[in-house]
Formats: C-alpha cells, sequence, structure tokens
C-alpha cells in the first residue's frame, strides 16, 4: 500500500502569467522526492501544457473582464509517485478523442501547436483526461520517479 | 524582463532568446521578432535557444510561426542552441520536415 507523504492544492485565476507560477510552485513542492534534472524538467512541461489548455480554451465563453480559475493538486506518494490534477471548471471539450489528436486545435490566433496533450502523454507516465461539456475538464497525470541511489534515502 | 536580444547581421536577423517559453511569453516575443522581422526582411532568421532554460510546446508554435511569415518573404530561419529536452520536443512536432526550419 503506498502511503502520501505530502499534498498541495492551489487555485488560481486563468491568467496567462499564471503558467509560470504553477510551474515554479510544482518545482518547489516536488523538490522534496529529489527528481533528477529531466524527471522535474518533464513535470514542469506537462504541468505548464495542461495550465495553459485551462488558461487559453476553458473560459473563453465567459463575459468580458470574468475570470475562471484553475485548480492544481499535487500529491506525493512514499512509493515516489507524483500524482497531478489540473481542473476547470470552464466550458468543457466536445471530443476528448480529437481534441487530443496531434496538431488539432480550437484556439484561433494563439499560434500554438496543437501538440499540448501529446506532450503531456510523452513526457509522464500516465494520462487521463475527463470532460463535461459546461461543466470543465480535469487532467490526471501520474510521473513515476526513479529510485535513489542506495543510501540517499 | 528582457525576452530577448536582436541584432542585425550582414545576411541575418540574430534572435537570441532570453526567457522561459511558454504562451504567455511567447505572445510578446512573436510581436517583437515579427516587427523586425518586416523592417529588415533578412534572408535568414536565426533564432538561438542558448539562452532558454524552459520551454513548452508554445515554443514550437513559435518556430513555426515564424518560418510561415519567414518564407513569405523569402527567408528561412535556423534554429539553434537547443538542450536535449527542446530537441526532443522539436523532434516530436516534426518540424524538421517542414523543410523550410534549419535544425542545428
Amino acid at each position: 500500500m503506498r502511503s502520501i507523504i505530502n499534498e498541495m492544492k492551489l487555485r488560481l485565476p486563468a491568467i496567462s502569467v499564471n503558467e509560470g507560477v504553477a510551474r515554479s510552485a510544482i518545482s518547489a513542492f516536488v523538490a522534496e522526492l529529489d527528481p533528477t534534472v529531466e524527471e522535474l524538467g518533464d513535470i514542469r512541461l506537462a504541468v505548464s501544457e495542461a495550465v495553459t489548455n485551462a488558461i487559453v480554451h476553458a473560459y473563453r465563453d465567459l463575459p468580458r473582464g470574468e475570470v475562471g480559475n484553475v485548480y492544481i493538486s499535487v500529491r506525493l506518494y512514499d512509493t515516489r509517485e507524483v500524482s497531478v490534477e489540473i481542473s476547470d471548471n470552464g466550458c468543457g471539450i466536445e471530443n476528448v478523442e480529437e481534441a487530443m489528436r496531434p496538431a488539432f486545435t480550437t484556439g484561433e490566433g494563439t499560434e500554438r501547436s496543437g501538440m499540448g496533450f501529446l506532450v503531456m502523454e510523452s513526457f509522464t507516465d500516465t494520462l487521463s483526461v475527463k470532460s463535461k461539456l459546461g461543466r470543465g475538464t480535469t487532467v490526471l497525470m501520474r510521473k513515476y520517479l526513479k529510485s535513489l541511489p542506495e543510501g540517499e534515502e | 524582463m528582457r525576452l530577448a536580444e536582436i541584432k542585425e547581421t550582414e545576411s541575418a536577423l540574430l534572435v537570441k532568446l532570453l526567457c522561459e517559453i511558454d504562451h504567455h511569453t511567447a505572445k510578446s516575443i512573436r510581436e517583437e521578432v515579427d516587427k523586425r522581422l518586416e523592417d529588415v526582411k533578412p534572408r535568414e532568421l536565426i533564432l538561438d535557444f542558448s539562452g532558454v532554460p524552459f520551454m513548452d510546446s508554445s515554443g514550437l508554435g513559435l518556430i513555426i510561426g515564424r518560418a510561415g511569415k519567414a518564407e513569405a518573404q523569402g527567408a528561412f530561419v535556423t534554429v539553434e542552441g537547443l538542450s536535449e529536452s527542446q530537441r526532443k520536443l522539436i523532434r516530436m512536432s516534426g518540424i524538421e520536415r517542414l523543410g523550410t526550419v534549419i535544425i542545428k
């Protein structure tokens, strides 16, 4: 049985400056498990993609001046698993399978590559996406960190 | 925060990127580079990533978008100074197969 050794919950307004804030917060939090530079880079990248998706897509139907929230929940387990859940209460995704296809993007004029989900999938160990139209989207990612060399636990 | 340093050489416009590249910073970088690209009309646009500590797929969008703009002006794009993880992202995107971007 694995058990949780630490947990962090963050709520950030869905504005683009918080993409970097989310990355910094998660880096600081995961540091406790002493990840390799590569592992930390992978987590930062996957988080950046998921948070950006929420900021760019989730709340585009909101009236001008209203700002939605992005919720980030991170758990560290004694098995060296890092689980990251990123959710929003936005418009939802009509067809998740289609949205996850590379180069599929509904963001106009933002010049994004449409590769967000592919990047999340490639740089983490598991990815699941749940979405309900008009209710929001939740992305759950897990990363299993390599064990530390003997004597460094 | 300084996002990029842009220099003109004899034949190229050299853009040394100096920040984390995400959807937030890419917007300003894009505007700054496109303006210079139009003013200078170089034969080559060099994007130097050696000063970029982090980039996500917005960086790919930035490269692909500039390649389109440059091509329309008869110029080509060279990307240099990539880290190993940035290379991995670029390989995934298939940018190299576009034919308009040289990855060094």
